[in-house]
């Protein structure tokens, strides 16, 4: 019985929509202008790094970066103490907003249900602001995800998009932020296509789509015909790829594969990020003369595959020194979960040779930059989003976490479901309330 | 470690109970006197180790700060290290004749890291149908198979683990099944077999696993499919390994008695480490997420008598801190997974300091061939997340985490673990605080023997598999 009551409690506990609800509402309503004081900051733009300087910021955009700023009357002030300030950390390729736990399918909204390719699948139709994840990741400093669909068992795997980690009720920023394709055969287990296979898939769906919309008003007339393997939706959702207006963002992983990429996508005219990358520092120089940025989990350096020999604690590095634009995923293998693990890979990557400032733009401009939301985004100068955070120690380093982070200007509370688990528990003595029979 | 003696109302019950028992059958039985009781002989020294450390000349890391693994923190001081034990740390040592000098100025010395979790070998790089050798999926109870048998020496992972500052790790079979097998303690050391890696004198553990996992392998091969399916399954085989036990006890005290004894029973592999269990010469080490999953355990543990050391992957253990320090089982966790699964859905990043704080034996573990190379900022995050809850967490214990608190789970800690005099020289030399993600380890040393040297590729191994791969040219070293 008593472990009956003490389940049941937890079950009322995680079930119900008034712990999410409760979370939203404790926030404050944001104040018309903050003023953060006294902090080392790192705007990653124009000002560079500025020491005991302040950051004004007013409805919800920054408004000001420098030594002595006034504040306006009715200004909420938050003293750094001389601690840094950088802008809010952007996460490439999660599944945050579309996912609550892994192996509970009916919480995934990650994957296509696919017998065909599915560029058409789209996550912007899923987005869950409740999703405790957003919480979680938003406390660890992460105000912004390139949220995708994971890796698929056909070619094209879905659309894109970028979400923003407040309160919502809307967290999209923006739709359609990209197409995620899936050039590499999967390691072993998978009875998945072989690269040829892949890559003749992919051409014959790229000029479909090409073919599609150089047409595309005479398919939709009545009468109006097609021979197109594609469906007309996918076919849709290629329109921006095939335009050059927003990336394909590829897994790749084996270095003649990027490559292949790289060539595709030239002769092509598509912007293309390269995603995965484990053997990218081997194509650097290629990479770097394409333009294409790379998004990677630099702490991957174990040949996982056949596809992935040379793999690296020195990617990122090599990159950036080849001066490729590098953006950080967390931790691969459940990078929605493990969200705030990328400061610390990006604290990694500087152990293994970047520079400390590269590595922090890995995670603030230049996202915002390969995802097309550096005018809104990405540094701390005036006019942009107030995406904020003050840290009580280095932000790359492990036993560093946020005192205060601001969202579109929004001071987020520093609460979680985890931080009220942690609390409920601290004390497991009966004097505990909360805890019911024990 | 002794168990039984923390056992609460049960155990002593139990206790009682056999001392009875035994003075019951003394009194029934006329002529037999107490030692015809005899001791368990079921054989235990299968692939015996055949690791033999290399000579080492004495070696004295000068001027480092140093973690010793029992709670201290020494500025300045020396650690020497003497044919391949630890023969002296403090300050100011004396140089022996012929030492190799380190110089340990701005840096940290650390006992080696013990991972209490892993799958390298069992589950290597590159994983592919060829490589997966960790489950035997076959059937819920497995007790007759062993990690070691699994285990690929060549995995390139032992040689990044190595460069994390890895010296010893569990190699445990999967978690598909209630009972997976035996696993098996191996030092970080190059070998071409698996016995050459073997820790020498270390305990061997049984696998087991609570929860979501052997539900969702065999709830559609013919189960258990429930929780409580699982449960009745640890019970059915601990019944029968009882049983067996019992057959080989009576014809151990016939033949001792010198009556007619009979043929022996038949041979059982299987039920032959289930019975090494029950007689706590094999402890369990059991992956188990959920706070009222291990209370369950306890109680099975309790009615069977075998030992549980530690709950795996334990992210509900702060739920539970209290009852796992009042029966002296310890929680093994992460500092920050959670949420794969349902069972892991209430892991917190406070979780070790929570059950460390309230008295139980806590520490890290990887189960993961990335994790298992930065055990060092895995630690560091455990210990900001507890310090940041207000307590107060000094790196000199928190170090303990990753060195003291496995080597006391694996029942190796008189042989390492620590930098306590006499103890296997296994000595992590850092560029810096262990506890600061830019930190490398620069050198590790196994029973004294400079086996990874950061500065030194000579130093730094490849394994057979990545010889002639891509690897070896731009970036050489392990993977670094």
């Amino acid at each position: 019985m008593k472990r009956l009551l003490l389940t049941a409690a937890l079950v009322i506990g995680v079930a119900s929509p008034a712990v999410a609800l409760s979370l939203a509402i404790a926030s404050a309503p944001p104040a018309a202008s903050i003023l953060i004081r006294h902090g080392h900051i790192f705007t990653g733009g124009d000002k560079g790094t500025l020491t005991n300087s302040d950051v004004l910021i007013q409805n919800g955009k920054i408004a000001a970066v420098g030594q002595n700023l006034a504040a306006p009357p009715g200004a909420k002030i938050i003293d750094a103490h001389g601690k840094p300030v950088t802008p809010g950390l952007m996460a490439s390729w999660t599944q945050l907003g579309i996912t609550e736990i892994e192996l509970v399918s009916e919480t995934n909204d990650t994957a296509a249900n696919q017998a065909l390719d599915s560029a058409a699948f789209d996550v912007s139709d899923a987005l869950n602001p409740s999703s405790t994840l957003i919480p979680i990741a938003r406390i660890a400093g992460i105000t912004r995800s390139l949220t995708a669909p994971v890796a698929c068992a056909e070619v094209f795997c879905g659309t894109a998009a970028v979400v923003d980690l407040g309160n919502g009720p809307d967290i999209l920023v923006k739709a359609k932020a990209g197409v995620f394709v899936d050039l590499e055969p999967a390691g072993g287990n998978n009875n998945k296509n072989s690269r040829p296979d892949i890559w003749s898939k992919f051409r014959e769906t790229m000029d479909d789509a090409r073919e599609y919309w150089a047409q595309r008003a005479g398919y939709h007339r009545p009468g109006g015909s097609r021979d197109q393997r594609s469906l007309r939706v996918d076919l849709d959702a290629l329109g921006p790829v095939v335009r050059g207006d927003e990336p394909l963002l590829v897994h790749v992983e084996r270095a003649s594969t990027i490559r292949q990429a790289i060539e595709y996508a030239k002769a092509n005219r598509l912007k293309l990020v390269v995603f995965g990358g484990r053997e990218a520092h081997l194509v650097a120089v290629e990479l770097a003369a394409a333009q294409v940025p790379v998004v990677i989990d630099t702490n991957l350096n174990l040949p996982d595959s056949f596809s992935e020999i040379g793999a690296t604690l020195k990617n990122a590095a090599l990159l950036d020194k080849a001066g490729v634009v590098v953006a950080f995923q967390p931790q691969n293998d459940d990078p929605a979960h493990y969200a705030r693990t990328l400061s610390q890979i990006a604290g990694n990557a500087v152990a293994n040779g970047m520079p400390w400032d590269r590595a922090l733009a890995a995670i603030t401009r230049n996202p915002a930059q390969v995802w097309g939301i550096s005018a809104s985004y990405g540094t701390l100068d005036p006019g942009k989003d107030a995406d904020v955070v003050v840290w009580d120690g280095d932000p790359l380093d492990v036993t560093s976490a946020p005192t205060a982070v601001f969202i579109k200007g929004e001071n987020m509370p520093l609460v979680s479901r985890q931080t009220l688990l942690r609390d409920r528990y601290r004390d497991l003595s009966k004097k505990n309330p909360s805890l019911g029979y024990r | 470690m002794d168990w039984n003696k923390r056992l609460p109302e049960g155990g002593v019950v139990a206790a009682v109970a056999a001392v009875a028992a035994l003075a019951l059958l003394v009194l029934l039985v006329p002529g037999k006197k107490a030692d015809t009781v005899v001791e368990d002989q079921f054989p235990n020294d299968q692939f015996p180790s055949t690791y033999r450390p290399q000579h080492a000349g004495p070696v004295l890391i000068r001027d480092a700060t140093v973690l010793t693994g029992t709670d201290k923190e020494i500025a300045h001081a020396d650690v020497l290290l003497h044919d391949g034990k630890i023969a002296a740390v403090g300050q100011h040592l004396q140089v022996p004749p012929g030492a190799r000098i380190v110089d340990g100025r701005g840096k940290f010395v650390t006992p080696g890291i013990i991972d209490i979790h892993s799958h390298l070998g069992v589950y290597p790089s590159p994983s592919n149908e060829a490589t997966q050798d960790g489950n035997e999926a076959t059937k819920p109870a497995t007790p007759e198979v062993r990690a070691e048998n699994s285990v690929w020496p060549q995995d390139p992972g032992f040689t990044r683990a190595l460069a994390g500052g890895v010296t010893a790790m569990e190699i445990l079979p999967g978690s598909a099944n209630l009972i997976g097998g035996r696993s098996v303690v191996l030092k970080n050391v190059w070998a071409t077999t698996t016995q050459g890696m073997k820790f020498p004198g270390a305990p061997y553990d049984l696998k087991m696993a609570c929860g979501e996992n052997p539900k969702r392998v065999y709830g559609e091969k013919g189960g258990p499919s429930t929780w409580m399916g699982d449960v009745a399954g640890y019970r059915a085989a601990f019944q029968k390994a009882a049983e067996y036990r019992d057959s080989w006890r009576k014809y151990w005290r016939d033949k001792k008695a010198g009556g007619k004894a009979g043929d022996p029973p038949a041979r059982d592999i299987g039920l032959e480490t289930l019975a090494l269990a029950l007689d706590k010469k094999i402890p369990v080490q059991m992956h188990c997420y959920r706070g009222d999953q291990m209370a369950t355990m306890i109680d099975v543990a309790k009615e069977f008598g075998f030992r549980i050391a530690a709950f795996h992957h334990a992210t509900e253990a702060y739920k539970v801190a209290d009852l796992l320090k009042k029966n002296d089982v310890c929680a093994v966790m992460w500092a920050d997974w959670w949420g794969f699964k349902m069972e892991a859905y209430d892991a917190i990043p406070e979780g070790i300091a929570m059950v460390d704080h309230a008295g139980a034996c806590a520490m890290i573990h990887s189960d993961d061939a990335y994790g298992i190379q930065r055990l060092n900022q895995e630690v560091a995050k455990a210990m900001a997340a507890g310090r940041r809850m207000g307590y107060s967490i000094p790196r000199a214990h928190a170090v303990e985490w990753m060195t003291r608190n496995p080597a006391k789970a694996l029942g190796i800690l008189d042989k390492t673990g620590t930098l306590e005099t006499g103890k296997m020289a296994d000595v992590v030399v850092w560029s810096g605080d262990p506890f600061s993600v830019y930190a490398h380890a620069e050198k590790v040393f196994i029973d004294g023997v400079l086996l990874y040297d950061r500065d030194n590729p000579k130093v730094s191994p490849r394994s057979d598999f990545e010889l002639g791969q891509e690897d070896e040219g731009p970036t050489g070293g392990a993977g670094q």
